[in-house]
């Protein structure tokens, strides 16, 4: 099911959440919402499910327009943050719920229920525990319920809260890799909220990048990673440094010395974004920026400096390989490989 | 005082000097709180059954089968069989708009439903005079279409559901506050309905905390003297519920059936204690399940 969302703005008592936001999302994709707090994703995700009303815009499943349907008409599966299970029902009643209060004339058989209900514990891994109550549950156990409660309901699409949220470090990377898989398997059309970057990027076929109430970026996890276009992508997503720099004839300058970059930026003042890893060291002499090391901290296989470069309160963060001589005092000339530039704000 | 000062005798606890002055301090204030609740609440208690059974289980008994006393326990068994149930479902009610809804008014109307506890309960009764005497606007109306409301059955009723209103509506608010909307919105997303939604998910989640509001407004029904007395006319075997009953025998001198018919209300005491501390370990133990879910 392809679902559109077409300028949509949300207020919440006068306060805005969102501001025209618009996104097509293609039917069967794996879809991530990265931002940070307050950024509106959630109240994103809340108004594609209907659990709120857009102030204005409006909400398509297909070519139907959901707008004006209830969350109950929209045939959507939500996984909570804290996964909402009905803790006095065990996990077999739980996932079983959606189609028992289904009316009358579309509501299967007891035995159906029973059958359908089982065949999806079994695809989240949970067959043996039926009997079970939420509080008996592990945090990724209880996880999994969530899930299999919202995909009994056959929902045209798939929405998740912070789906790892509250999980700690190594069950949220085996629930990745899983829910990857689950995804591939059924090709539900799913969306889903995060705040982690690894996760987003991990998971989803499109990035969904929002701050502020706005999406900054919709792209593959590539291109918002290598491709970020605007200094707040740059920033939220990897690692980043940034510099000023001028820009004369088509030439970013640094220090009085030209860096041997070009850009198409018109003349003047510009933030060269670049990331800490991606630069190449060389000799003072050369044309490069150049800064004296205030602070080294080993970091893995890699070391990482803080230079003090000329004309800039802030430093600069490189990553050198780890047995590179450069202490504190030493000095350090690099140029990034890969960069952007961004007027200055 | 005297219990505090001197040297401690025994060798074991000089070493532990410490802890044994504690020791003392909580012997004393233990011993003042024992003191309090004997002479405050079990002496009058007892105090209760040793007087109606003065004269033997003979008598006792006797003040039972009384048609006065038998149509004064009907009278309150039939008004608390009304008023409870009711406020039931006004308490839900009222809980549930504030504890699941924002809107216009919400801290007025929370403040409201504590009206009644911080009123008077003559005062209650009162308004209930003043709003269907002969007097008043509605009371001729009411009489002619012969609706007895004061003096009669009807108004004992309002006026004890006035009365114990906040007991369902307070005990369920900040459970439903706490317990949150997710649930609910869960269930919604599923495609349950709203009232799917109240039976399988909200009420199961706060039927501790509602069991132990009936429990109180059910005692407190039952007992209500102020408000009903001035509503009531104290019409013997007609509108005289247990409390008033009581009264009434206690100025007639009647001290054993007096006594015996409260002995009643004191039994519906315990056992509403007795079932609330059951609850409140029940009850706890459910609290203490949704902080850790």
């Amino acid at each position: 099911m392809d679902v559109r969302v077409s300028g949509v703005r949300k207020e919440f008592d006068r306060f805005p959440a969102l501001h025209d936001v618009s996104l097509d999302i293609n039917s069967g994709e794996l879809i991530a919402l990265l931002g940070p707090s307050g950024s509106g994703k959630t109240t994103l995700l809340r108004l594609i499910a209907g659990l709120e009303t857009p102030t204005e815009g409006k909400v398509f499943f297909g070519d139907e327009d959901a707008s004006l349907k209830s969350v109950q008409e929209r045939n959507v599966g939500f996984v909570f943050q804290h996964y909402a299970l009905f803790r006095h029902m065990t996990v077999i009643d739980n996932v079983s719920f959606g189609l028992k209060v289904r009316p009358g004339s579309s509501r299967p058989s007891k035995d159906e229920i029973r059958r359908r209900s089982s065949e999806l514990l079994d695809f989240v891994q949970l067959s043996g525990l039926e009997k079970r109550y939420p509080a008996q549950l592990s945090g990724g156990q209880r996880q999994r319920v969530a899930l299999a409660r919202a995909m009994a309901i056959e929902p045209r699409v798939l929405l998740l809260d912070e789906p790892f949220g509250a999980l700690d470090a190594k069950v949220r990377k085996e629930l990745r890799r899983w829910l990857r898989e689950i995804h591939d398997k059924t090709k539900h059309t799913t969306v889903f909220v995060t705040h982690d970057q690894d996760e987003a990027l991990e998971l989803a076929d499109r990035v969904v990048v929002m701050s502020q109430g706005r999406i900054e970026q919709i792209g593959t996890p590539d291109e918002v990673y290598d491709r970020p276009n605007s200094p707040f992508v740059y920033s939220f997503i990897g690692e980043s440094s940034s510099t000023e720099v001028q820009i004369k004839n088509g030439e970013l300058w640094f220090d009085g010395q030209a860096l041997g970059i070009s850009s198409d930026r018109p003349d003047g003042e510009g933030m060269l974004y670049f990331r800490p890893h991606d630069i190449e060291l060389i000799d003072a002499s050369n044309r490069g920026i150049a800064g004296t090391v205030v602070a080294s901290r080993r970091v893995g296989a890699t070391r990482r400096i803080e230079l003090a470069i000329a004309g800039a309160t802030d430093h600069v963060e490189i990553e050198i390989p780890a047995d590179h001589p450069a202490t504190e005092t030493s000095r350090i000339a690099f140029r990034p490989k890969h960069w952007r530039v961004f007027p200055k704000s | 005082m005297a219990l505090e000062s001197g040297p401690v005798t025994d060798p074991t606890a000089t070493a532990r000097h410490a802890t044994t002055e504690r020791r003392t301090a909580r012997f004393v204030l233990t011993g003042i709180a024992l003191a309090f609740l004997a002479l405050f609440l079990v002496l009058p208690l007892v105090s209760v059954f040793v007087e109606a059974f003065r004269k033997g289980p003979t008598e006792y008994l006797a003040a039972f089968s009384e048609p006065d006393a038998q149509a004064a326990i009907r009278l309150t068994l039939l008004v608390a069989s009304i008023a409870v149930p009711l406020n039931v479902v006004f308490g839900v009610v009222a809980a549930w708009a504030i504890a699941k809804f924002e809107f216009k008014g919400k801290a007025f109307l929370t403040t409201l439903i504590d009206l009644p506890f911080s009123v008077s309960p003559v005062i209650s009764g009162l308004v209930y005079v003043l709003l269907f005497s002969s007097q008043s606007a509605l009371g001729p109306w009411l009489k002619s279409q012969g609706i007895e409301i004061l003096f009669a059955v009807p108004g004992i009723v309002l006026a004890t559901m006035f009365v114990t209103f906040p007991f369902v509506a307070r005990e369920l608010i900040p459970l439903m506050q706490e317990q949150g909307t997710t649930d609910e919105e869960a269930a919604l997303s599923l495609g349950a309905n709203g009232w799917q939604t109240f039976w399988h998910v909200t009420l199961p989640n706060i039927k501790w905390g509602l069991l132990y509001g009936v429990l109180l407004c059910n005692a407190r029904a039952m007992g209500e003297f102020g408000a009903v007395s001035v509503v009531s006319g104290h019409i013997r075997g007609l509108t005289n519920t247990m409390p008033l009953h009581v009264e009434i025998l206690y100025n007639e001198y009647n001290f054993v059936a007096a006594f015996a018919v409260a002995s009643l209300l004191a039994l519906l005491a315990l056992v509403t204690l007795v079932l609330k501390t059951l609850l409140e370990l029940r009850y706890g133990a459910e609290l203490r399940a949704v902080g850790g879910h």
